[in-house]
């Protein structure tokens, strides 16, 4: 905030462009594409962290032949340690199933239907203790972790959290550049000032600072504009993702993201403000 | 504090010293050679030569716009040829400038053109007014101080140029040709704001082609420079005499 308290008569020596120059348009531009894939980069994580809590403690018994085996397999199942629930797969709902994927041969009597019996143990159980136990009463049965069958998913899943982080630290640098330029265009435009002010006594960093209140506040105007234009739309958008809620069991979003999301601007103007310092004082030591 | 070399003695009273100074831009030729001289404290020295004589080149090493390419420089008994970039503006506040072109800041007042090595300086905005009024008094700009420089006359620009070369109250003061653009009235005045400010302790150089300007100016002493290289066959630069020249004085 030191910047923003620039003296009246420092400030008249670099005339401010308002808001009409580049930065701020540049800055709401970079900001508004960054709230968004932050958004749904938080978005993504979210929704693989509920599918990994869900299917935490999950597990599935799969008998490949018969149903015979079927209440062996759910009496030593409940009979196990750790075990909060246990509840076999009706054989209709697993035709229903078979039929999506494999359309009306799917039903057909004939065809011979796996045993699958879901197991939920509870948080802390040996999920091993409960595997070598029902192995033992069933030979050939499997005891399979719901984690195990969704690691696809949730890597993908994970994978394109990552890529989301990416892309805003990519538009970070991006902001970055475009603020580099900035303050060197903002340097050839007032030589002459600056070099009176060297000749006269100035430091580098009394010259850096007059222009960096200029970009800390063209940058913090333009955050926030891109800022508040990227949420209106996600208010839109996740305002009717019912589909989302319900998949995920909760909204996409929580109160932490938003907290984030809106301090995004400010972290853009610090980003900003940062670099330009370092810009504006590598440019002003080439000169004597 | 900057040290000196070894085997180098400060003369008291020497406030510019210059020990075989060559000073070349780029790849091209020297344009200062072999600059070997002494100014001393509250002196007030003329720098005269023919165009392209190094006038210039000398006053941008004096007021460290330019470092020596060989050579060595002290200032207020500091060696400044090798010192570190971020030690100049320290010693840049002590020396104060008048540029031929005047070189003042087009968008902002008279007064806050003048009040700018003050304000450099990290003075209160409390300390500024009073002194920025009584200098722009001084110099006869007082019912000017919110014009901007578009709309003075050149002289009234040279004043201001002026002003702001002295508001602070530097220990050595550097003019490019101070009365080249303005009338024989305007130059005296000038003249006169020059030896005022010798006369309270400044040490003035002047670089000009006025000889109407030196010779109204006794006491004074005269620095020629011809082709790059330092016109002084007497070595009175080499070795001045204790007593420091003053504008007034003795005669050269």
């Amino acid at each position: 905030m030191k910047l923003l308290a620039v003296p009246e008569a420092d400030r008249r020596l670099i005339p401010a462009s308002g808001i009409k120059g580049p930065v701020p348009l540049l800055i709401a531009i970079m900001t508004f594409v960054m709230v968004v894939v932050a958004a749904a980069g938080l978005a993504l994580g979210n929704t693989a962290s509920v599918v990994k809590s869900g299917v935490e403690n999950r597990y599935s018994i799969q008998i490949a032949d018969g149903s015979a085996k079927a209440s062996v397999a759910v009496a030593a199942a409940r009979a196990a340690p750790g075990v909060a629930r246990v509840e076999q797969v009706p054989p209709a709902e697993l035709r229903r199933t078979l039929k999506r994927w494999l359309g009306p041969s799917g039903a057909e009597a004939d065809l011979p239907l796996p045993v699958i019996v879901d197991v939920d143990l509870a948080p802390g159980a040996d999920a091993a203790t409960v595997a070598g136990r029902i192995e033992r009463s069933v030979p050939g049965a499997r005891f399979v972790a719901h984690r195990t069958s969704l690691a696809p998913l949730l890597e993908a899943l994970q994978g394109l959290t990552m890529l989301a982080f990416g892309l805003v630290l990519l538009i970070a640098l991006a902001s970055s550049a475009a603020v580099i330029l900035a303050a060197r265009g903002a340097l050839d435009t007032h030589r002459s000032t600056i070099e009176v002010m060297h000749g006269i006594g100035a430091t580098d960093d009394q010259v850096a600072t007059l222009f960096l209140r200029q970009i800390a506040i063209d940058s913090l105007i333009g955050g926030i504009a891109g800022a508040a234009m990227a949420g209106l739309i996600l208010a839109a958008v996740l305002g009717g993702a019912s589909f989302a809620t319900s998949l995920a069991g909760s909204p996409p979003l929580g109160w932490e993201d938003a907290a984030i999301l809106a301090l995004l601007p400010l972290a853009v103007t610090l980003l900003a403000t940062l670099v330009a310092r370092g810009a504006l004082l590598r440019a002003l030591r080439d000169r004597l | 504090m900057l040290g000196r070399g070894e085997g180098s003695v400060r003369l008291a009273g020497t406030i510019v010293e210059f020990d075989r100074v060559g000073l070349r831009y780029g790849t091209g030729g020297e344009v200062l050679r072999d600059l070997d001289f002494r100014l001393s404290e509250g002196g007030f020295y003329f720098l005269t030569g023919p165009s392209g004589a190094g006038k210039t080149s000398l006053l941008k090493l004096l007021y460290l716009a330019q470092r020596p390419t060989r050579g060595r420089m002290s200032l207020f008994g500091d060696e400044l040829d090798h010192a570190p970039r971020d030690a100049l503006p320290g010693y840049r506040r002590r020396i104060g400038v008048v540029f031929q072109d005047f070189r003042l800041i087009r968008h902002l007042s008279a007064f806050d053109n003048v009040a700018l090595p003050l304000r450099i300086a990290g003075r209160a905005e409390s300390e500024v007014e009073g002194p920025v009024r009584e200098m722009l008094a001084w110099v006869g700009l007082a019912d000017r101080a919110s014009a901007r420089p578009p709309t003075l006359s050149g002289g009234e620009q040279q004043r201001v140029a002026i002003a702001r070369a002295v508001i602070a109250g530097p220990d050595l003061v550097i003019a490019d040709e101070p009365t080249g653009n303005v009338d024989a009235a305007m130059a005296q005045r000038i003249l006169h704001l020059l030896t005022a400010m010798n006369r309270l302790g400044t040490t003035v150089v002047v670089a000009t082609h006025d000889l109407g300007l030196i010779a109204a100016t006794p006491g004074a002493q005269l620095i020629r420079l011809e082709n790059g290289a330092l016109v002084d066959p007497t070595g009175a630069l080499r070795h001045p005499p204790g007593a420091a020249p003053r504008a007034g004085g003795r005669s050269t």
